[in-house]
């Protein structure tokens, strides 16, 4: 639940409707602050892959690829 | 001449990687390992190569070319409309669904998504279905990079080398190094690639930045100039327009050429390092492209540039009054595509062009993937589902895998002669609108035990019909010279609308009704169609 709420908060921070009509300032005497504000989301969203990996991650499916009987893939339509 | 020959010795050099993955391969009789080899390279491929060729595979023309193109006009918001929202989507899609297909393909020797939809829902012939419309929509997608070598070699060159005989070149090699080498050449071959583009960024900047004496004072430039300040903000798009764009990240995973690749691990923990350096990949690349696109407006020193510059400046103020062929001429003329390559030329040395201009060959030729997917596809989901292996052989399937991948590139590159719209809208409007619409399919497939095969029939048919639709409107319909044409009205309420940059509805990218009417449609013809049956689903769940 915390995991969803998460990317959920992410997902809306993508959205900076706040930046809109922003150029000023310009972050390092370079990049405007809309394009500032996503490259820094990009490393953000890094950090939190990292973390989802750390905590969430889908280790059965690894147990789970052993190998059973071979679908054949056919079927009547 | 010098940076010719460098992006000649850069061709020569991947052409012999996928000979040399050629001479790695199993003997010609080696059945179905064989196929598997050529076609999953074993799934066999370590952490190192699979991260890098997995990001390579998704970096196209449409990455270094599209982007700063649609930087150039359109200003900072490519960055956001693209690159952030698919460094959240595209490793959270991984996480989720990649590592399940690479469970499902391990445990059940799938090698194609619609093999894996054929047994999940327990169909045949609908999965052919499924098969024709990914086919065709991955079409244009191989076609944006035959484009764009055509475009690399025409500029690098100084028109030397005209836009079909470029175009021709890169079909070549690309088609080479696929034919030997299959998925292991073209893996390392994508490898390769990630590591130059990689680098090209950081030296694109420094060069170019250095060139135009340092980019504080040209966006502060920018800044004072009431018609190029927009540029650094994003008031040329509605935020609504901006929404909708993160709908487009979902086609990554539904691609057959990301699928598929899910499948080459070796193991399932090499999707921990993809899904987190996923972003900053993202990152080096898209960053100083739409950076550097966005400079670009400066430097009017840089004669095609200029002319890209005055074009605009016209179709701005007289736009409405010229004739629609005179607005098309200049809409060319002003179109983005190559502004990449005409700041490297004109401010980078001789010799580092040549070495961006192969960094940019590299993502250029990132449509090997998809050339070797739908190969893989033809060969599995139609010649073996349809008893060809089984009447034939195992190696003669390989062997009918390389006759596609030739009849493909050919096919690509025909069209890519005669198709002269801008690399991003045709990628973006199709391919990768298409594709987004289709990834409920995998949802539902690996997450939803009552979905159907009769679910998976509508919303195939859906896209189709929607994408169909889209093109035909796209193509009657002339992008008008100023505010968007209204299609379609209810009361005061516009439906349907022609921008210039495409077809819009309710002020949003084709993509969000197509996949917000997919998803509706596996849901609502699922709950009305029988189920899959229990030991179906015991397979999966």
């Amino acid at each position: 639940m915390l995991t969803a709420l998460v990317l959920l908060a992410f997902f809306a921070l993508h959205q900076d409707v706040w930046f809109w009509r922003s150029a000023e300032p310009l972050i390092f005497g370079v990049l405007p602050v809309g394009l500032a504000w996503h490259a820094g989301y990009t490393l953000a969203v890094s950090v939190v892959m990292a973390i989802l990996v750390r905590r969430a991650w889908p280790a059965h499916l690894e147990d789970a690829a052993g190998g059973s009987t071979p679908g054949t893939g056919r079927g009547d339509a | 001449m010098i940076p010719l020959a460098i992006v000649g010795l850069y061709l020569v050099a991947v052409v012999y990687v996928g000979v040399f993955a050629f001479r790695r391969s199993p003997k010609a009789d080696a059945g179905r390992a064989g196929a598997e080899d050529f076609f999953l390279a074993g799934r066999s491929l370590g952490p190192f190569v699979f991260v890098l060729s997995l990001f390579g595979t998704n970096m196209t023309a449409f990455s270094i070319l599209g982007s700063s193109g649609h930087a150039f006009s359109n200003g900072i918001v490519t960055y956001g409309l693209m690159a952030s929202s698919s460094a959240l989507i595209i490793p959270l899609s991984l996480f989720f669904i990649g590592t399940r297909i690479w469970a499902l393909g391990h445990r059940h020797g799938f090698m194609t998504p619609v093999q894996m939809f054929r047994d999940r829902w327990e169909c045949g012939h609908i999965g052919t279905v499924i098969f024709a419309v990914q086919a065709v929509l991955l079409v244009p997608y191989i076609i944006v990079g035959v484009m764009g070598g055509g475009t690399t070699l025409a500029a690098l060159s100084g028109g030397l080398v005209p836009y079909w005989a470029g175009g021709a070149l890169v079909a070549l090699v690309v088609m080479s190094y696929v034919f030997f080498g299959g998925m292991r050449g073209t893996a390392w071959v994508n490898t390769l690639q990630t590591l130059m583009f990689l680098a090209f960024g950081l030296l694109a900047v420094v060069v170019v930045g250095a060139g135009m004496g340092g980019f504080g004072h040209v966006f502060s430039e920018m800044l004072q100039t009431p018609g190029q300040a927009v540029l650094l903000t994003r008031e040329r798009v509605s935020p609504w327009y901006f929404f909708s764009y993160t709908f487009i990240p979902l086609s990554s995973i539904a691609f057959p050429h990301i699928g598929i690749f899910c499948l080459t691990a070796r193991k399932l923990s090499h999707f921990k390092r993809t899904v987190v350096l996923y972003p900053i990949c993202m990152l080096a690349i898209w960053l100083p492209c739409v950076f550097l696109g966005v400079a670009a407006n400066r430097a009017t020193d840089v004669p095609a540039i200029k002319a890209k510059l005055d074009a605009r400046a016209t179709l701005a103020t007289a736009g409405p009054t010229l004739d629609a062929a005179e607005r098309d001429r200049l809409r060319r003329t002003a179109s983005g595509d190559d502004v990449m390559l005409r700041l490297v030329e004109h401010y980078a040395p001789v010799w580092l062009i040549g070495l961006l201009g192969a960094s940019v060959m590299a993502a250029v030729m990132a449509s090997d993937s998809q050339i070797l997917a739908l190969s893989t596809m033809f060969t599995e989901d139609v010649f073996t589902f349809y008893g060809g292996t089984a009447r034939f052989g195992p190696n003669v399937q390989v062997q009918m895998g390389r006759l596609f991948v030739v009849l493909l590139t050919l096919v690509a590159y025909a069209i890519a002669l005669r198709v002269p719209q801008s690399i991003f809208d045709l990628a973006s409007q199709f391919a990768f609108a298409g594709y987004s619409a289709l990834a409920p399919l995998l949802v539902a497939a690996l997450f939803w035990r009552r979905s159907t095969k009769w679910g998976a029939l509508a919303v195939v048919i859906w896209v189709a019909i929607g994408i169909a639709a889209v093109a035909a409107i796209q193509m009657n319909v002339p992008p008008p010279a100023g505010p968007p044409t209204v299609l379609w009205q209810i009361g005061g309420l516009v439906v349907a609308s022609r921008a210039a940059a495409g077809l819009l509805v309710f002020n949003l990218l084709p993509v969000v009704p197509l996949t917000i009417g997919s998803v509706l449609l596996m849901w609502l013809v699922s709950l009305g169609t029988p189920a899959p049956g229990p030991r179906t689903l015991a397979r999966y769940f």
